[in-house]
């Protein structure tokens, strides 16, 4: 049975029919044809799927879609101000912190969660951030380096 | 995942209502049951969200003075209350070892008791607090203690019907100290190979009026080392007290051997954390340990 989920995506309004067992990655790639999001372990342990609810980062294969009613959601499609990247994708762009770019969107959301919440934080704070987000090609320092840019850049910036 | 209907009631008696149903699943955090369900694990006809009721969302302080965690309050909720966060320090922590950020941001200390996984890193330090649990069904409520709730891996002691309300933590002693280590390959996203979680409070004279010890990884439920924990009371804190109480828990231990390690192994971890875990209460407590 499909009921209609009501919530806001990246600051917009947006209702859509979604299935009681459909997860939040289906609803937002099938349901918005918000693709971004990408699925890639689907139980959590790799972060691919990685958006914000309410502000807090979630895996968005773990949610349901029925639990993101009347939630406030941002996704990768979110994180720029049109033609402005984000200071964490602009840093991420600089330091090739990105090769095949799989896990670029969810390192994405977790780096910006992370600033929202310490503003300067230190390497191994960086590290414990993104533990959740599994990357196979760059080894994480770049996007470490990346991520430490981001926050000096986003503090200078008034 | 296979077809089932979401529902999210407003109430406990809806709660329980739907609960009673054939193929009802609880579903707080979400983050054991979602995978659970799409792996073939668990089959639900019916998953009933418990978010949107307000005794279940909650984090209060009791008028004891001790606190009360709804079932469905989230790990990152507990450390966003500073008062919680300040007075129970050693559990939170244990908390946020469970999965990612993102997992915390959803997952509850009672889904982690009630999934029953027994190396779930939050439950050790629930029962050497001694908290109880409120359980709710259409009956009524009825009370267990923390360390009732897993009666096997992946199985607890809620009839269909029942569901954990809250988490209840008696006040905290005037000097006590607690601590959970694990050992892991990984530092995080890792599954504890053993875990010790340790609890201590002191008499006036410094010495041990309280002592708890209960290990993870190492049974097919969290286990108390209740004699080792015995051989603590009355004592004074000391090294070689603790190495005693160290030994005696890595042979309360009935650990498996698996991918993971060998029951050896896990033993001999038991030792190590359960002396590291009792010399860091010490140290938090101001002893100097002879």
């Amino acid at each position: 049975m499909k009921q209609i989920i009501s919530c806001r995506v990246n600051g917009e309004a947006r209702d859509a029919l979604g299935a009681g067992s459909e997860t939040l990655l289906e609803f937002l790639r099938d349901g918005l044809g918000l693709t971004g999001t990408k699925e890639g372990c689907s139980n959590g342990n790799c972060g691919s799927c990685t958006v914000l609810m309410d502000g807090a980062p979630v895996c968005a294969c773990l949610v349901l879609a029925g639990e993101a009613d009347g939630a406030e959601i941002t996704t990768i499609e979110g994180v720029a101000k049109g033609n402005d990247l984000h200071p964490v994708q602009a840093a991420l762009v600089a330091h090739g912190g990105t090769q095949c770019g799989f896990c670029t969107p969810g390192i994405v959301l977790s780096a910006v969660a992370l600033l929202e919440r310490t503003p300067n934080p230190n390497e191994q704070e960086i590290r414990h951030a993104i533990a959740g987000n599994l990357c196979r090609c760059t080894g994480y320092d770049k996007i470490v380096e990346a991520i430490a840019d981001a926050a000096s850049t986003s503090t200078r910036t008034p | 995942m296979g077809e089932f209907a979401y529902r999210r009631p407003q109430t406990l008696a809806e709660c329980a209502a739907l609960l009673r149903e054939d193929g009802a699943k609880a579903l707080a955090g979400g983050t054991d049951l979602v995978p659970q369900l799409r792996e073939g694990r668990r089959q639900a006809r019916t998953v009933v969200d418990l978010k949107r009721v307000q005794e279940l969302t909650a984090l209060e302080r009791t008028s004891d003075g001790g606190w009360r965690i709804g079932g469905a309050v989230s790990v990152r909720a507990l450390g966003a209350n500073a008062a919680f966060a300040g007075e129970h320090a050693a559990l939170l922590a244990s908390a946020r070892l469970i999965g990612s950020l993102q997992v915390q941001s959803r997952a509850t200390l009672a889904g982690n008791l009630c999934n029953a996984a027994p190396s779930a890193d939050g439950v050790p330090l629930l029962l050497a607090l001694d908290a109880t649990c409120d359980i709710a069904g259409q009956a009524g409520r009825r009370t267990l203690a923390a360390a009732e709730v897993a009666t096997g891996p992946g199985r607890n002691a809620l009839a269909p019907g029942e569901l954990l309300e809250a988490i209840v933590l008696p006040p905290r002693p005037a000097r006590t100290a607690a601590r959970y280590l694990r050992f892991t390959p990984r530092r995080e996203m890792d599954i504890a190979i053993a875990g010790s979680g340790v609890r201590v409070d002191l008499d006036g004279d410094g010495r041990i009026a309280k002592a708890n010890i209960v290990l993870a990884s190492v049974a097919p439920v969290p286990l108390r080392a209740t004699r080792a924990s015995a051989c603590l009371l009355g004592e004074r804190p000391s090294s070689t007290l603790f190495e005693d109480a160290a030994t005696i828990a890595a042979s309360e231990a009935t650990p498996i051997s698996d991918t993971r390690g060998s029951a050896d192994y896990r033993r001999d971890l038991v030792a190590v954390l359960t002396r590291r875990a009792l010399a860091d209460c010490a140290r938090e407590l101001g002893v100097n340990l002879q």
